[in-house]
């Protein structure tokens, strides 16, 4: 047996931890300290990937990285090579499938954070993003950390969306998630069972360690 | 110098405020819910006035009209928050750091170990906010708030919940801030004491407006309406009849609960008029026996105080004896009710608005 796509998982959960981990803290602040037109627009539509069906998730995605639309296009005339079926489309579908929970954490944890503090940056003549590096991030890391396990976990498991847009390709794009499906389509129960036991042990310290963090910051406060 | 024009409003609560204060401690009194502490943030910029214009000095901090509102950062306001605020995450001297973060290196060096000593702050300098007293974690934000050098100094109750020591301490402190810096202080607060120990200028406010304003002991010398005697507390206010004038003895005759009386000389009424008038409790005397301006009352609840013991007699006549004077009487009868005299003196004219309220 292989363990490629275990590891791919693991280097597609890492990177796209990070990548709906800065887009969800920023999409969290917008949606806590901003009043704009189009704001409920935003909390809807990052919410949207939690309620709508990973397949479904995965089809929007085609349409809108496929080699016909335009970003698909305009990614291909730049990098000589289509986005989709590759691991680059693994890391936007798990990113994208992991969003809407670093989100709803992020947003809860910035608003958790005690507003005086903040306040009191802001009139100690601090610029927004040095009271939100300095004063709201550093607050609010506990709860922040977990949701960004919570939001690797996530990422390691997604299947659907993953398999719409960057495909089955053994050794190129083929994750954990689907190859243990593939090993047991094809009744390769060994390859299948281990890659299940890793993901399982995973995936559980995972969750250990964001009740963990979750726990001490309740002690905490 | 600080001149605020702040309109506010909410469902069911409207803040009007237009007030000018110059270098010194003016305090914000009030019962809660009366917009102090809403004018303070507006001042911060915390909220956005729906109407108005903040001055300070010749800055214009916020102007509906011109459509100027700087933001918070840019109004060099040092806010000292009820909660003190210190970052929980940062030590205290981090803390500091974060508030003299304009300051060039060295200078900035220089000043934090300045404020640490002058608040005396040095030995704690690497404790957590959470690992300082209450009067440690008071004077860190006091000198975070000050460090930077701010132009006017706003602080929200920040006696609210201190031990006698701690408040104490607080109002040495400002006193040297007073002093020391030609800064307008703001203080809220709903703590008469505070009020007289802190304050050059009082501003009274109720259900969003301000209703008095003057120096603390004219205000107590003279509250001008039942309303602030009522919200200053520490008055009895009755209302009376006028039963003779006569303005060149510059006295008067009145029928206050119950006895006819001399009164002083009051200005704007006829006879049979119904005025307002208010006293001191301590400005009352307890008597052996009958004579002028002595009226007979029962006792309905005696109240011992550090400095004096209470007497109140219900009617809103409440009567504050010296302990001296108290310990004097000790043993003489009281059979048939007590004599309270009232010196003419001591009543002063009031506008009778919110009478009925307070005299309840």
């Amino acid at each position: 047996m292989t363990w490629h796509p275990l590891w791919l998982s693991l280097e597609v959960a890492v990177i796209a931890t990070a990548i709906s981990l800065a887009l969800g803290l920023w999409f969290a602040w917008l949606l806590v300290n901003r009043e704009f037109t189009g704001r409920e627009v935003l909390d809807a539509l990052t919410t949207l990937p939690l309620a709508l069906p990973p397949t479904v998730l995965g089809y929007y995605l085609l349409v809108v990285l496929g080699r016909n639309s335009w970003i698909g296009r305009a990614w291909e005339s730049a990098t000589g090579a289509p986005l989709v079926f590759t691991v680059k489309a693994a890391v936007i579908a798990a990113a994208l499938h992991a969003l809407p929970l670093v989100v709803k954490s992020s947003r809860a944890a910035l608003e958790s954070v005690d507003r005086a503090c903040e306040r009191a940056a802001r009139s100690l003549g601090a610029t927004e993003l040095r009271v939100f590096w300095k004063v709201s991030l550093p607050m609010a890391r506990r709860p922040v950390a977990a949701a960004a396990a919570l939001a690797f976990a996530r990422c390691l498991g997604d299947f659907g969306a993953t398999l719409m847009i960057a495909g089955d390709i053994p050794g190129r794009t083929q994750t954990a998630a689907i190859a243990i499906y593939d090993a047991v389509e094809s009744g390769d129960a060994t390859t299948a069972k281990w890659l299940v036991i890793a993901i399982s042990v995973i995936t559980a310290a995972i969750v250990f360690l964001a009740n963990r963090l979750e726990r001490r910051r309740t002690s905490a406060a | 110098m600080i001149r605020a024009q702040i309109n506010k409003r909410y469902t069911g609560f409207e803040l009007n405020v237009d007030f000018e204060v110059a270098a010194g401690v003016t305090v914000l009194y009030g019962p809660s819910g009366a917009g102090k502490t809403l004018t303070l943030d507006a001042i911060a910029g915390f909220t956005t006035p729906d109407s108005g214009r903040i001055m300070l000095d010749d800055r214009i901090l916020f102007d509906a009209g011109a459509r100027v509102n700087l933001p918070v950062r840019e109004r060099s306001a040092g806010y000292v928050f009820q909660s003190y605020a210190l970052f929980p995450h940062m030590t205290l001297r981090e803390n500091l750091v974060f508030a003299a973060n304009k300051l060039p290196r060295l200078e900035r060096h220089r000043r934090i170990a300045e404020t640490l000593e002058r608040f005396r702050l040095t030995p704690f300098a690497a404790r957590k906010p959470n690992e300082l007293s209450g009067g440690q974690k008071q004077r860190a934000s006091l000198a975070r708030a000050l460090i930077a050098d701010p132009r006017m100094l706003l602080l929200d109750e920040p006696a609210q919940g201190l031990d006698v020591t701690l408040r104490a301490e607080l109002f040495t402190v400002v006193e040297q801030i007073r002093r020391q810096l030609e800064i307008p202080v703001l203080l809220v607060t709903h703590d008469l004491e505070e009020c007289f120990a802190l304050a050059s200028q009082v501003l009274i406010y109720e259900a969003g407006t301000i209703v008095h304003r003057g120096p603390p002991l004219d205000l107590l010398r003279n509250p001008g309406s039942a309303r602030v005697a009522l919200l200053m507390g520490g008055f009895n206010v009755y209302e009376a009849e006028v039963v003779a004038l006569d303005p060149g003895q510059q006295t008067s005759r009145l029928l206050l609960l119950g006895s006819e009386i001399n009164g002083p000389h009051l200005r704007g009424v006829f006879k049979g008029d119904r005025v307002a008038l208010c006293a001191r409790p301590e400005e009352l005397c307890l008597v052996t026996g009958p004579g002028p301006n002595r009226i007979r009352a029962h006792v309905r609840r005696i109240t011992e105080r550090p400095q004096s013991v209470q007497v109140d007699f219900g009617d809103a006549l409440i009567v504050d004896v010296p302990r001296s004077a108290w310990a004097a009487r000790e043993g003489s009868s009281n059979e048939g009710g007590w004599w309270i005299e009232i010196p003419p003196a001591s009543l002063r004219q009031i506008s009778r608005a919110n009478l009925q309220e307070s005299t309840k």
